[in-house]
């Protein structure tokens, strides 16, 4: 026989129910056909033998119902509903089949069944707005890409490399006639630079000979080019006409003129240095220290020997 | 006798002082096949060199059980090697100097920048194809100068304080820049509207944990979208010896090491960010150098102080990205044809290949 009270009176207070939770203040209910969720004499699926709940399954709500009549029979013990997507329809569907029944069921049928309503609603709405999509991060792979990182700007040797550029693009005369630096300054700057020294005075002899030989046809061209790189206020002009930071589209006008200035200038000078990295166009008697301090230009060759 | 004294005094030292002068002595009593009975320690210099002359032998050092024992006879090994290499150091370099000029050439030493294993996409500066692809892609109107750059910085959803200070730097940065607040909109819809008013980039910062962690930055008439992973930022008032606030004057760019196509058009992406003209005058440098795949951002303030020396001191913010995809059209993460994603195991396999 089903006698409630003693089932409470074991299971509420005495002795153990393995569905209760406890917490300092209150106490829960993880049965799954527990209305409320509390551990309550009236809320407990076990010690109340006429029992109704409301539970949502993919979205859609059934009402539960146990009575007394079934309680031999486990199986059988739950009647399932079916509610309505419709709000209203649902609630008196609720009121039609818990006629008769103990308010306090009725009530918390109705609330719990609005409360799975609501949360439904929710659902709904969130997947249509923009989901935060959690990336797992590996612990190992970002302590080695810090490590890289770390070696890397090691050797990149950022401001030494910033400085170099900065200095080329002074010589190359990007920045015009804003810094007054006496000219025979920059000469002398230039033939004290390493391995440029002898080039350049060989170059420069062999410029003169070249002019001497009387290349008529590039006489024109002499105008607007300087062969001698003492004169740079010409070739500022020049270049801060053409020479722009992007270094792309200044390459581009650059090239016509400096394969005009190849043909004036025969050897050694190829334009190298079009890439970006370099930062600006190829320098008529730099070529050979390209290769020295930059690092990127030593693909080059090998691509040269593809090309 | 002597021998049965010496391994009771020997222990009876041990337990006393946990230092490592009894163990030395029983080391060198290895080397030397018990030479010494008990020594004193003025001895155990000697008597340590002495086992180090007796001391390669064929056992490993990794035979021994006892730790600090083998820990010892490890160090002592390290110490030879190291002496013979200076040894084998200062002959080469009294070789060198006895050849004078006919010496060898120095040895260049390997780096990884050296030993990087050629990319078959790194641009030759005389590729016209590749003049040719700049020429008519999406930037093409940059370069031509018919465009000026507006730029619009936005976060992910509810930024902290961090990053909402990066913005702001940033902004301060790249000239003609905006922030907004993102409050929960899509992305997608922000787009066509900044496209309607004339924005030419969206850079999004992604927040994760208070930090700025991720950027994306898309270009905006159907332009390419790059997705960087962000890293060590630091803001302005971290930076140790900067100097005042960066003034309003357009930049000058830098970029360093874009070697390869994909480097190439990255190069691109962050050179339309500034105008097309720099303002000498404000004598302010943005660099994005890349080095193996990492693209070092920082902001300086140059000074010439003659021809030949040239003095920095950095201002604004400085941090790193590392390219994770790249895709054409608008940011568009579904349905977007990525040009390039980067897959960890592309580099994982060899470690001198890069990217950029």
């Amino acid at each position: 026989m089903q006698h409630d009270d003693v089932i409470w009176d074991i299971i509420g207070n005495k002795q153990f129910c393995s569905y209760k939770v406890k917490t300092k203040s209150q106490n829960f209910c993880r049965n799954e056909y527990n209305i409320t969720g509390l551990c309550n004499r009236s809320s407990c699926p076990l010690a109340n033998s006429q029992y109704a709940t409301i539970r949502e399954e993919k979205g859609q709500c059934f009402l539960y119902m146990k009575v007394i009549e079934r309680a031999a029979f486990p199986a059988k013990m739950w009647e399932k509903v079916k509610l309505s997507k419709n709000y209203e329809k649902a609630l008196e569907q609720i009121d039609e089949n818990l006629i008769y029944w103990p308010r306090f069921i009725r009530h918390k049928c109705k609330q719990r069944f609005t409360k799975i309503t609501q949360y439904l609603i929710r659902m709904r709405k969130l997947v249509l707005k923009r989901q935060r999509k959690l990336v797992p991060l590996s612990r190992k792979v970002e302590r080695r890409e810090k490590r890289k990182e770390e070696k890397a700007l090691i050797a990149a040797q950022l401001d030494n490399a910033i400085e170099k550029e900065l200095l080329e693009r002074l010589k190359q005369g990007t920045y015009g006639d804003i810094y007054n630096f006496p000219v025979h300054a920059f000469d002398r700057a230039l033939e004290q630079q390493d391995e440029e020294s002898e080039e350049e005075e060989e170059e420069e002899e062999e410029e003169e000979d070249d002019e001497d030989v009387g290349k008529t046809e590039f006489v024109a061209e002499d105008e607007v080019e300087e062969s001698d790189l003492s004169d740079f206020e010409e070739m500022n002009k020049l270049r801060t006409s053409s020479d722009e930071e992007e270094q792309e589209s200044s390459e581009e006008e650059e090239e016509e003129e400096e394969e005009e200035e190849m043909e004036v200038e025969t050897k050694a000078s190829r334009s190298k240095g079009k890439s970006p990295a370099n930062g600006s166009a190829a320098r008529k008697k730099r070529a050979y220290v390209e290769i020295e301090y930059e690092q990127e230009t030593e693909p080059t060759p090998k691509s040269r020997a593809t090309s | 006798m002597d021998i049965t004294e010496v391994p009771v005094s020997q222990d009876n030292k041990g337990k006393k002082k946990k230092n490592k002068t009894p163990k030395k002595k029983r080391v060198s009593e290895e080397g030397n096949g018990a030479g010494g009975g008990v020594e004193k320690k003025e001895e155990k210099m000697e008597q340590s060199e002495q086992a180090a002359a007796a001391f390669p032998p064929t056992f490993s050092v990794s035979e021994i059980k006892n730790k600090q024992r083998r820990h010892l006879m490890f160090m002592k090994f390290k110490q030879e090697k190291r002496k013979q290499k200076m040894q084998l150091k200062k002959k080469k370099k009294k070789e060198r100097e006895a050849l004078g000029d006919k010496a060898p050439p120095k040895e260049v030493p390997k780096t990884i920048e050296n030993q990087r294993v050629y990319d078959e996409t790194t641009v030759n500066p005389e590729d016209e194809e590749v003049a040719f692809d700049e020429g008519t892609d999406e930037f093409s109107s940059y370069f031509n100068g018919l465009t000026n750059p507006k730029v619009l910085i936005t976060t992910s959803d509810r930024p902290r304080g961090r990053t909402v200070r990066f913005c702001e730097q940033l902004a301060t940065v790249i000239p003609n820049a905006h922030v907004y607040y993102r409050r929960g909109l899509a992305l997608k819809r922000v787009v066509p509207q900044c496209i309607a008013r004339n924005f030419t980039y969206v850079v999004v910062i992604n927040e994760d944990r208070k930090v700025p962690n991720g950027l994306v930055l898309c270009h905006l008439p159907d332009g390419p979208t790059a997705h960087f992973k962000v890293s060590s930022v630091r803001l302005r008032k971290e930076m140790k010896r900067r100097g005042k606030e960066p003034t309003e004057h357009s930049p000058e760019v830098i970029l360093n090491n874009f070697s390869t196509r994909l480097g190439h058009s990255i190069g691109r992406l962050f050179a339309a960010l500034f105008p097309q003209d720099p303002q000498f005058v404000g004598r302010q440098v943005a660099t994005f150098h890349n080095q193996r795949d990492f693209v070092f951002f920082r902001f300086h303030r140059y000074i010439f102080k003659n021809e030949k020396k040239v003095g920095i001191q950095e201002l604004g913010p400085r941090f790193t990205l590392k390219l994770r995809s790249l895709q054409k059209g608008t940011f568009d993460s579904k349905f977007g044809e990525y040009e390039w994603v980067l897959k960890r195991h592309e580099n994982d396999a060899c470690r001198r290949k890069f990217q950029l």
